[in-house]
C-alpha cells in the first residue's frame, strides 16, 4: 500500500478496543460495588420491620357494614381520617369510596385503599426500584428515589396511585414530619404517592387510620401469618371471617393477588337498603390545600396569598 | 432519461451540485433558521416554566397521567425508522436506486431518535434524578428496555451515518476552497481519517457498512417493539395487546417512509437535486409506503375487530370513546387522512408523481401523529374503577414544548445541510459507473456485476 494506514492497524484497533472495554468493565464493577454497598446501607431501614416478626398484612372490608357514611350524613370517615392523618394533598384520596352499581339496580359503597398486591404490576414496571414490597408485604414508594415517570400509574389496574403534579399545599405542621417511605409526609413534588397501609403505625402495633376512623367498624386489619384480624373493637380469626362471609378480591382474575378482601354487602347492618340513593359526601381538606389544584402564580396571582380558613372541617370543599 | 456525458463531467457536476449548499448560504436560509430558533426558544421557555412549577402546568392529571410528550416520543422514534429501512434494508437487498436518498434517511434517523429520546425525560416529574436510572436501574422495567434499546440504536445509527460519510469528508477536505476557515478544513480532515480511496480502504469500508447494515436492522425493530411494550406491559384497554410490537414497528416504518419523502422533496427543490432524486425514487418509495399502509390498515382492523367482537366492558368503553365518543373526530381523521386518502393518491395515477407522493406523505405524518395520540390518551381515559372517564386538554406548555421539539428537529437538519453533503457523493458516483457499465454489457453479465 502506498498510503500509510494513518497510525491505526487492525491489531492496534483491537488492542485499543479491548483496552477500552476492559477499563469500562472494571470501572463499572468498582462503581457498582461502591454503589451497591451504599444502596444496601440506605435500603436497610426502609424494608424491615422493627420487631423482626414476619407479618403478612391484609385488610378486610365488610361491605355489610359500609354505608358510605351516608346514614350519619358525613364524608366517608375512612377517607377523612386518612387525609387528616397523612396531610394527603388535595385531590388525592388514598382510600377512596366508590359507588358501585348493583346488577339489580341499587348501589353499594366500596372503600378502596391500595390493594398492596402480592404480584404488584406497579412494582414490576418501576425502572428505579422506587416502589417495592416491604418485608411485611406492603407496597411502599421511596419518594427520594422516584423519578416521576408514572409507569406505575399506567400499570396499576385499580388506579390507586396519585401524582404530585405540583408542590402540594400542606398545613404547617406537615413540614415537621420526618419523612420515610412508611410515612410519606410531606409529599414530594413530581413523585408518585399512594396508600401504604399506615406502615408507620403497623410498625408500632397500631391500626391504620382508616380502620380507626371507620365509625361502623367495617374495616379490619389482619395478619395472615398469625391468622388474626381486628377492626379496633374485636379481634377475630382471619380465615373464619373470610370463609364465613364469602370474601372476594376485586378483579381477582387479573392475578395481581390483592391483599384487600371484601365481604359482600351494601351496608345492611346499619339499615341501608341497596336502593338508597343518598350520595356520598366529598371529603374535606381542613387546611384548604388549594395550592394543589390551583394553577401556580404565573396563571393566578393569589396562590401565595392564600389565607387559611380556620375551622373549615365539615365545610364542603370548593372546586 | 438521464444525460450521460463523460464520467468526469458527471462526477464534476455531481460534486458541484451536492457541495453547493455547503459553500454558499442564502438569506432565506438564515431567515428560516432564525424562525426555527425563535420557536425553539419559545419551547425552551415553556419547558423552563414546567421545571419551575412542576408538571402542574401541563394538562395531565391523575387519571390521564401521560400526554403529548409520550405521543411525541412514539412519533419521533417512529420516524427514526426511516434511516434503517432505506439504507439498511435496501442496502442488504442490493437495491441500487437507494443511493441518493440514504444520507437523508440516515440523518432523519439520528435526529429523530435524539429528539424522541428527550421526550420521556421532559415528561419526568423529577428530571434532575434521571441518573437514578443508571444507578438504580432495574432490567425488569419496560422503560429500562427502552433506554437500552434506544441508546444502542442511537449509537448504531451514528456509526452508520458516519461510515459512508468518510469518503465524502475526504472530498470535502480536498475540495473546499482556501477561503474556507482552517478550522473547518481541519475538522473535515480529522473526520476523513486519512481516506485516500485505496482499494483496501474501500473494501474495508464496504465491509463495515455491510456489517452495520445487518446489525442495525434487529436493533431498529427492537426499538419500536420495546416502545410499544411500555404500553402493552400494562393491564389497560387498548394497550393490553399482543400485536403491539409489530403494530408499532409497521407504524414506525410507515411514518418513516413518509418522512423521507417529505425531506427528499424539500431538499430536491431548494438544492436543485433533480438529476439525482428523480421521479423513480418517489415512485419506489411510494410503493413501499403503500405496502406499509396496507399492512398498517390490516393490523388496525385486526386489533379493533378482535376486541370489538368480544366487547369486554373496558374495551367497549374504549371503542365507544374512539369511534363515537370524544375522540371519534381524531380517530376518523386518522382513518381518512392517514389511510384512505393516501391509498387513493398512491393507487390512482392522476397528475404527476411527486406532488401526489408529497401530499400523501404529509397527510400520513399528520395522521400518524394523531394515531399515536389516540393510542396513548383514550386508553387511560377509560376508567378502571367505578368512576367517570378522564379528560385531557394539553396546556400551552405542552403545545409549546411540542412545537419546540419539531423546530429543533428541523433546525438540526438545517445545520447538517450546511455541514455534510446531503447526497452520498461517492456512492452515487459508484452507482452511476455501475449503471454505465450495465448499459454497455449484455444483461447476464450486467447482473453479475451488480452482485
Amino acid at each position: 500500500m502506498q498510503h500509510e494506514n494513518n497510525g491505526l492497524t487492525r491489531r492496534q484497533f483491537i488492542k485499543v478496543s479491548a483496552g477500552t472495554v476492559g477499563t469500562l468493565a472494571l470501572t463499572t464493577t468498582l462503581l457498582n460495588k461502591a454503589l451497591g454497598r451504599a444502596r444496601a446501607d440506605s435500603s436497610q431501614p426502609d424494608t424491615g420491620s422493627a420487631n423482626g416478626k414476619a407479618r403478612a398484612w391484609c385488610m378486610v372490608i365488610d361491605l355489610k357494614k359500609c354505608e358510605g357514611c351516608v346514614t350519619i350524613d358525613s364524608p366517608p370517615q375512612c377517607t377523612q381520617a386518612c387525609i387528616n392523618g397523612h396531610f394527603v394533598p388535595k385531590g388525592q384520596q388514598w382510600i377512596q369510596v366508590f359507588e358501585a352499581e348493583q346488577p339489580g339496580g341499587g348501589k353499594t359503597f366500596m372503600p378502596t385503599p391500595c390493594y398492596q398486591c402480592e404480584n404488584a404490576p406497579c412494582v414490576n414496571v418501576c425502572p428505579v426500584a422506587a416502589t417495592y414490597h416491604s418485608k411485611d408485604g406492603v407496597v411502599l414508594v421511596d419518594h427520594r428515589r422516584c423519578i416521576g415517570c408514572r409507569m406505575c400509574m399506567a400499570a396499576c389496574p385499580y388506579q390507586r396511585r396519585f401524582f404530585n403534579w405540583g408542590t402540594p399545599e400542606l398545613p404547617a405542621n406537615a413540614a415537621f414530619a420526618e419523612y420515610s417511605p412508611f410515612y410519606p409526609v410531606p409529599a414530594v413534588k413530581g413523585t408518585v404517592i399512594k396508600c401504604m397501609f399506615c406502615a408507620h403505625l403497623l410498625e408500632d402495633g397500631k391500626l391504620p387510620l382508616c380502620v380507626m376512623g371507620c365509625p361502623m367498624k367495617a374495616l379490619y386489619m389482619g395478619d395472615r401469618n398469625e391468622n388474626i384480624a381486628s377492626n379496633g373493637v374485636e379481634v377475630v380469626e382471619l380465615s373464619r371471617l373470610l370463609g364465613e362471609n364469602d370474601a372476594f378480591q376485586y378483579k381477582e382474575d387479573l392475578g395481581t393477588q390483592p391483599r384487600v378482601f371484601y365481604l359482600p354487602g351494601h351496608g345492611q347492618n346499619f339499615g341501608r337498603e341497596a336502593s338508597d340513593h343518598r350520595p356520598l359526601k366529598e371529603p374535606v381538606w381542613g387546611w384548604g390545600g388549594e395550592g394543589f389544584e390551583k394553577r401556580p402564580d404565573i396563571f393566578t396571582k393569589d396562590v401565595h396569598n392564600f389565607q387559611h380558613q380556620p375551622g373549615i372541617l365539615g365545610e364542603a370543599s370548593q372546586k | 432519461m438521464r444525460t450521460r456525458g463523460a464520467p468526469e463531467a458527471y462526477h464534476e457536476r455531481l460534486e458541484r451540485t451536492v457541495l453547493a449548499p455547503l459553500k454558499k448560504t442564502s438569506n432565506g436560509y438564515y431567515a428560516f433558521v432564525l424562525l426555527l430558533l425563535a420557536v425553539f426558544g419559545w419551547g425552551l421557555y415553556a419547558y423552563i416554566t414546567q421545571l419551575r412549577h412542576g408538571l402542574l402546568v401541563t394538562g395531565m392529571r391523575d387519571q390521564v397521567f401521560w400526554g403529548l410528550y409520550l405521543v411525541n416520543f412514539v412519533f419521533f422514534i417512529g420516524i427514526s425508522h426511516a434511516g434503517t429501512l432505506i439504507s439498511a434494508i435496501l442496502r442488504v437487498t442490493n437495491a441500487g436506486w437507494r443511493t441518493p436518498v440514504t444520507r437523508m434517511a440516515e440523518l432523519i434517523t439520528v435526529v429523530a431518535i435524539s429528539i424522541g429520546a428527550l421526550m420521556p425525560i421532559i415528561d419526568l416529574g423529577r428530571p434532575e434524578r434521571v441518573w437514578h436510572i443508571i444507578v438504580f436501574g432495574r432490567f425488569q422495567s419496560p422503560l429500562m428496555w427502552d433506554i437500552i434499546s434506544i441508546t444502542s440504536y442511537l449509537t448504531g445509527s451514528l456509526i452508520y451515518l458516519y461510515l459512508p460519510l468518510i469518503p465524502d469528508f475526504a472530498i470535502l477536505r480536498d475540495r473546499l476552497d482556501r477561503a474556507a476557515s482552517p478550522l473547518k478544513r481541519r475538522i473535515y480532515s480529522l473526520l476523513s481519517v486519512g481516506w485516500a480511496n485505496t482499494p483496501e480502504q474501500r473494501h474495508k469500508l464496504e465491509r463495515s457498512i455491510g456489517t452495520m447494515a445487518v446489525t442495525i436492522i434487529p436493533i431498529a425493530i427492537s426499538v419500536h417493539t420495546v416502545v410499544s411494550f411500555v404500553f402493552s406491559m400494562t393491564l389497560r384497554p387498548g394497550w393490553d395487546s399482543t400485536v403491539f410490537g409489530i403494530y408499532f414497528v409497521i407504524g414506525a416504518i410507515f411514518s418513516g417512509i413518509a418522512s423521507i419523502l417529505i425531506v427528499m422533496a424539500i431538499f430536491r427543490k431548494i438544492y436543485h437535486l433533480e438529476e439525482y432524486i428523480t421521479e423513480r425514487h418517489f415512485r419506489n418509495l411510494g410503493n413501499l409506503m403503500l405496502v406499509m399502509l396496507l399492512l398498517y390498515t390490516y393490523l388496525t382492523f385486526g386489533e379493533y375487530l378482535t376486541v370489538g367482537y368480544k366487547m369486554e366492558i373496558v374495551e367497549k368503553n374504549l371503542l365507544y370513546l374512539l369511534m363515537f365518543g370524544e375522540q371519534a373526530p381524531l380517530f376518523w381523521l386518522f382513518v381518512v387522512a392517514g389511510l384512505i386518502v393516501p391509498l387513493i393518491l398512491i393507487l390512482f395515477k392522476i397528475g404527476s408523481v411527486i406532488p401526489r407522493m408529497l401530499v400523501s406523505a404529509v397527510l400520513i405524518n399528520v395522521a400518524m401523529w394523531i394515531k399515536r395520540f389516540v393510542i396513548v390518551i383514550p386508553s387511560i381515559q377509560v376508567p378502571l374503577m367505578p368512576f367517570e372517564f378522564g379528560s385531557y386538554t394539553p396546556s400551552w406548555v405542552e403545545w409549546s414544548v411540542t412545537a419546540g421539539a419539531f423546530a429543533a428537529f428541523m433546525l438540526i437538519f438545517a445545520v447538517f445541510a450546511k455541514l455534510i453533503p446531503l447526497i452520498s457523493i461517492w456512492e452515487v458516483a459508484e452507482e452511476h459507473e455501475l449503471e454505465a457499465s450495465h448499459a454497455a454489457m449484455p444483461l447476464s453479465s450486467a447482473q453479475e456485476v451488480r452482485r
